[in-house]
């Protein structure tokens, strides 16, 4: 076991990938000498060489584009793409193309690729910094989405999504690259936890709260400071964005009779509202109350002085679960 | 004779400044100098005419924005050191670049910068608080675009060149004589979106000038990564014509720019500028070069000063007086304070701004997200009612 930052967890996840498999090769800009401008890349080129970690151009198509010429030959690309708001010159070569070559060509031809993307707010950058896309992707057939949220799984998710035949966007929640971690370095990938499955980070009776990325520990911190008012909430990392591991989600709200789902994202078309959904035609007789969503706003990624507004909190959270469960909240009295 | 790419003479409505229509038309190749590194004044056959007009007044109103924008530069970096600003994309080098390529312009000409234009911002007349309050975050946008003919900091890399064309389109559709101006740096070359404004810029012979700042670096990426011919033989094969000009020589930097904004004043479509400087600094505060860039490199470069160059060719002309130099040093210190309490004294903006024009018009959506967001925030202040929702 050792004790790594999150960033630090998926560039050991990099390594061993790199060391297992020769055709893993790292791109994208500036994850060379500079070791990527969050340093998730550091010291890789150096070990492993210009050509299996490589320098790109400054062309995100360019990145995704060749990626699929390398995975036809036969390699397993692994793309970085800086930050989330520049993912979207790649976006026609991930929908068009890597999502859906497998389809066209039933089988024959199969997209190993990894995305990773840095991604959501909180760090205090400028515009298109501070992104969240995931719901472009998921629904995009063809394309796996993740989102992890612990150093833990960063080591063995960046390493199940490189060792899928799948294409996977990997989303790295950069306002947690700095926070520490137990990892243990020896996991067996074929006994870990699969990359499609959720998990329950602490468990509850009264509300199901599910959470991914950045917000599971906000989520987690919200189930202590309920569990302080008595109130017992289970706290879902949901882990796959794409496919939604329905099952784990169904199993607590038949316990709980109560979902508060919370992203960053904003809310119209975001996956709160693909769960809700879901979970209501699934449980619709065990909800006691209507799903409740804690997100971000449908407004642009607001500037960084009011970001804070923007991002759900604990309190936002609280004040969800208030509602889910009939307490006094702050939209008490009003209807719809 | 002149001739534009398909080999017709190019007539010109508005002759650059005092010359008669020689508009020299080069396509890459030699780097364009009217000014030595040692300050020695080269003399040119086709370029000097267009900056005739270039007299002692004006070298030393050069000098000045010059220096004036450096201690802008300096002095918002120190204000990113304490805190008082989010961020700050340094130009420290690039000044002749911009204020040679800006002070070309005129007031109806429209510019498209990218995120490290303030040189260009102050020469075009932002307030120095319009500067400031993108990289405080306060504000998603710093200046009235129209106000002063100058799009907003543009951060996805080379977008602005897409506009830039459309708008010169635009421009062309109007039968307007305003010329359109992009800078971009030289990783931005790569990106699919500067190749497709090249493609529209020559499909339609647009009055657009590219004007690419090779500072030799994108981030830690230099720039032999991205092309292996100078960036300026690229845009020949788009059927534009380019120059490439030292970035470092203001005098040079004005008169290439001269040329090409004559030439899409005067129906002879686009121009791709490379000007070739050095970004001395870092990308931006968040960045260490020390990690990729060899001191050496640097040292060479600051030999190469372009501030420097000017001073020795103000002192070699015995322009460089007490009187001047007190001026110029009074001015960059009213600036820098002026930018100094803009920014300290700068009131946050307000949480329900969140919401503001998202749309034209109000959204019931996001009315409504207001309204909960509003009520939330006052549940602070009082209880919330009994009753749920
Ligand atoms: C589409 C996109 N991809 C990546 C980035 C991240 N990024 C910001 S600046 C930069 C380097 C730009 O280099 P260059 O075009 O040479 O301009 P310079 O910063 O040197 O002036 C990169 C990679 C971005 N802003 N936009």
């Amino acid at each position: 076991m050792s004790k790594l930052t999150f960033a630090r967890a998926i560039n050991a996840g990099l390594r061993k990938s790199l060391e297992n498999d020769p055709k893993v090769i790292l791109m994208g800009e500036d994850i060379g000498s500079l070791g990527g401008v969050f340093r998730v890349t550091d010291g890789l080129q150096k070990d492993f060489g210009k050509h299996r970690v490589i320098d790109s151009p400054l062309a995100e198509s360019g990145i995704i584009g060749t990626a699929v010429g390398l995975a036809y030959r036969g390699y397993r690309p692994v793309c970085e793409i800086q930050f989330d708001g520049f993912i979207y010159p790649a976006f026609d070569q991930i929908v068009s193309q890597v999502a859906k070559m497998h389809y066209r060509t039933q089988g024959r031809v199969k997209m190993p690729i990894t995305i990773r993307v840095p991604f959501g707010g909180g760090i205090g950058s400028p515009e298109h910094h501070s992104e969240s896309p995931e719901a472009y992707f998921t629904h995009t057939s063809g394309l796996r989405v993740v989102a992890v949220s612990n150093p833990q799984d960063a080591y063995t998710m960046i390493q199940q999504a490189i060792a899928s035949d799948d294409p996977v966007l990997y989303f790295e929640p950069k306002r947690r690259y700095h926070d520490k971690g137990d990892v243990d370095e020896t996991i067996d990938l074929s006994t870990a936890l699969p990359l499609d499955k959720a998990a329950v980070v602490s468990s509850g009776s009264d509300v199901t709260l599910v959470a991914y990325g950045p917000l599971v520990k906000t989520a987690k911190d919200a189930a202590m400071a309920a569990a302080d008012d008595g109130l017992s909430v289970e706290v879902i990392d949901l882990r796959s964005l794409a496919p939604v591991d329905y099952p784990v989600v169904e199993a607590s709200v038949r316990k709980t009779g109560r979902l508060v789902i919370t992203h960053e994202a904003g809310q119209s078309g975001g996956l709160g509202a693909e769960i809700a959904a879901s979970i209501t035609e699934r449980c619709f007789h065990y909800l006691e109350s209507a799903p409740v969503r804690i997100t971000g706003f449908d407004v642009p990624y607001p500037y960084s002085k009011l970001e804070m507004h923007h991002l759900p909190d604990l309190d936002r959270i609280l004040d969800g679960v208030d509602r889910a469960l009939g307490r006094p909240n702050s939209l008490s009295g009003l209807e719809g | 004779m002149l001739t534009d790419q398909a080999g017709q003479g190019v007539h010109h409505d508005t002759p650059g400044p005092g010359q008669s229509a020689q508009n020299p038309l080069r396509t890459g190749g030699d780097l364009l100098q009217l000014v030595s590194p040692e300050g020695e004044r080269i003399s040119h056959p086709e370029f000097d005419v267009w900056v005739k007009d270039v007299g002692d007044e004006q070298l030393c109103s050069l000098y000045e924005d010059m220096t004036v924008i450096r201690r802008i530069d300096a002095e918002a970096t120190a204000l990113q050191r304490q805190g008082e600003l989010a961020l700050w994309p340094p130009l420290l080098g690039q000044e002749a670049s911009q204020i040679g390529s800006s002070r070309s312009l005129r007031d109806d000409d429209f510019v498209f910068p990218s995120y490290r234009e303030s040189g260009v911002a102050y020469v075009r007349g932002a307030h120095l608080s319009e500067i400031a309050r993108v990289w405080r975050g306060n504000a998603s946008y710093g200046w009235d675009p129209q106000r002063i003919n100058l799009a907003t900091p543009q951060i996805i890399i080379g977008s602005q060149s897409l506009h830039a064309t459309g708008y010169a389109m635009g421009v062309q559709l109007d039968g307007a004589n305003t010329a359109v101006l992009a800078y971009f740096g030289d990783g931005a070359t790569s990106e699919g979106d500067v190749n497709e404004a090249m493609v529209f810029a020559a499909s339609y012979q647009a009055p657009v000038v590219f004007f690419c700042q090779n500072n030799h670096w994108a981030i830690s990426e230099p720039v032999r990564i991205q092309s292996h011919v100078q960036l300026a033989d690229r845009p020949t094969g788009f059927g534009i014509p380019s120059m490439r000009v030292d970035g470092n020589d203001v005098l040079a930097v004005m008169a290439a720019t001269r040329v090409a904004l004559d030439r899409a004043r005067s129906g002879g479509g686009p121009t791709f500028i490379e000007a070739v400087t050095y970004r001395m600094g870092p990308h931006t505060t968040a960045d260490d070069p020390t990690r990729y860039r060899d001191p050496i490199e640097l040292e060479d470069w600051a030999a190469k000063d372009p501030i420097l160059r000017l001073r020795k060719l103000l002192e070699a002309k015995g322009l460089l007086t007490e009187d001047v130099e007190a001026r110029v040093k009074a001015k960059a210190d009213a600036v820098a304070a002026e930018l100094r309490s803009s920014c300290i004294g700068m009131a946050d903006p307000q949480p329900l701004d969140v919401f503001n024009h998202v749309y034209s018009t109000p959204n019931p959506w996001i009315e409504r997200q207001k309204d909960h967001y509003s009520r939330y925030l006052n549940s602070f202040n009082e209880p919330v009612e009994e009753g749920a929702l």
